[in-house]
């Protein structure tokens, strides 16, 4: 029954080729697909037309496995319409409806097909359905892979944009540290840190935490693990914009970071000229000050 | 078997490890280490480590135990250069060699053991003298 089914199909998509496009692009201009003017209409077409020729040719093998081998170029078609789709920002349900809104063109095709009895009509709707959904699913799939990739590198480049290092003055660095801290970014956090007291023959690297917004037992652990390592490297390190909130539930928790801390980065910043042996004096005094 | 050579300079002890450490060695230069902090009174030692790449929790736990024992005998221990992937590793595996001082290079671990030195000058000096008598 299903070589039937995809026999027919392929006759039908033969014969009624052009009413078939024609009535799947109005269905696709009708549709929300246009929406927004993401994609022109000649580009819609051409990829409607594209994808209708490759349909045939694919049921031509006698096939309704639309996973299978006579389907492969089918299907790398519509996975590349379905990534662009997903960096244009279309929603989901416009890129399934890209192949969904092919069924109605076809049922109707093979509606007026004159010489389709019954049982060969119900054969070419079960071929359709099976294939359509197969291929629809597919395309929801490659959609949802691309946006998992987009949003996998913005994850990436995220967590790289927010481990800098600074270098506050010869031998002092600065590490502000944004967002909380995992095990994978305290590992990004301590190579750069580390590399970057090599680079600058640091003596002093400053944590300043005002970005962290929660300290727990865990971002504590790792604090101290990078305090740790840095202190290895023969550098100091002393923690930053420890705010109230934090500094209380750290308390409460029972964590302690045995680490000279500040209230502030300036404050930080001043402990560590002081210890470099340098001063940070006004040219002149103001006169009440002058004593 | 080779062994790493401790140098004497002034009253700091200056090992430079320049091979793989595998264990025997380790435990050879904890030996030698003892042996020469006792025979020249030496107040300061440090471990140069620059060129070592790999450490596991033995050579971890030998830098540790070196420490201790030069404490005893009254000398410092400075590591200095230690590779940021060591540094990694070393607190990775839980050792943080508390109780050692670190320095980025050679010069700065010199010029710790100075301060050292000349500390003690200051202090007992007159002790010192009569010991060395």
């Amino acid at each position: 029954m299903s070589t039937d089914g995809a026999g027919v199909l392929e006759r039908i998509l033969t014969e009624d080729e052009a009413a078939i496009l024609d009535a799947w692009n109005t269905a696709l201009r009708e549709g929300a697909s246009l929406q927004g003017g993401r994609i022109r209409e000649a580009e819609l077409r051409t990829q409607a037309k594209a994808v209708l020729g490759q349909l045939r040719d694919a049921l031509a093998s006698n096939s309704l496995d639309a996973d299978g081998e006579g389907f492969a170029p089918l299907r790398e078609t519509l996975a590349d319409i379905s990534r662009s789709r997903a960096i244009q920002g279309f929603t989901p349900t416009d890129t399934a409806n890209f192949v969904f809104s092919l069924k109605e063109p076809i049922f109707e095709a093979l509606r007026r097909s004159a010489d389709v009895d019954a049982s060969t009509l119900a054969a070419g709707v079960w071929a359709a359905g099976k294939v359509l959904d197969r291929l629809g699913l597919h395309t929801m799939e490659v959609f949802l892979a691309s946006r998992e990739e987009v949003i996998g590198r913005q994850g990436q480049e995220i967590a790289e944009l927010s481990t800098p290092v600074v270098r506050l003055w010869d031998g002092i660095l600065a590490l502000p540290l944004i967002g909380t801290l995992d095990s994978a970014r305290t590992g990004v956090v301590m190579e750069n840190l580390l590399q970057a007291i090599v680079d600058e023959e640091a003596e002093i690297a400053i944590i300043d935490i005002t970005g962290v917004p929660t300290v727990d037992t865990l971002v504590a652990q790792h604090l101290l693990k990078t305090v740790a390592a840095a202190r290895l490297m023969g550098a100091d390190c002393i923690v930053s914009g420890i705010r109230p909130q934090i500094a209380q539930t750290m308390v409460h928790l029972g964590v302690e970071l045995n680490v000279v801390s500040k209230a502030t980065l300036a404050d930080a910043f001043a402990v560590a000229l002081k210890r470099t042996g340098r001063k940070v004096v006004r040219q002149q005094a103001p006169a009440e000050e002058r004593r | 078997m080779d062994r790493i050579p401790i140098l004497k300079l002034g009253g700091a002890l200056i090992v430079s490890i320049q091979v793989d450490m595998h264990d025997r060695l380790a435990l050879a230069l904890e030996e030698d280490l003892t042996a020469m902090i006792a025979r020249t009174g030496a107040r300061g030692v440090l471990i140069e480590i620059s060129a070592l790449e790999i450490v596991d929790s033995f050579i971890g736990r030998m830098l540790v135990s070196i420490a201790a024992v030069s404490r005893v005998l009254d000398a410092e221990t400075v590591v200095a250069g230690m590779r940021p992937a060591v540094a990694i590793t070393l607190v990775e595996l839980g050792l943080e060699l508390t109780g050692i001082k670190t320095a980025l290079n050679v010069e700065r671990g010199m010029a710790l053991i100075q301060v050292r030195l000349s500390e003690e000058d200051d202090g007992h000096g007159s002790d010192r003298d009569r010991h060395e008598d």
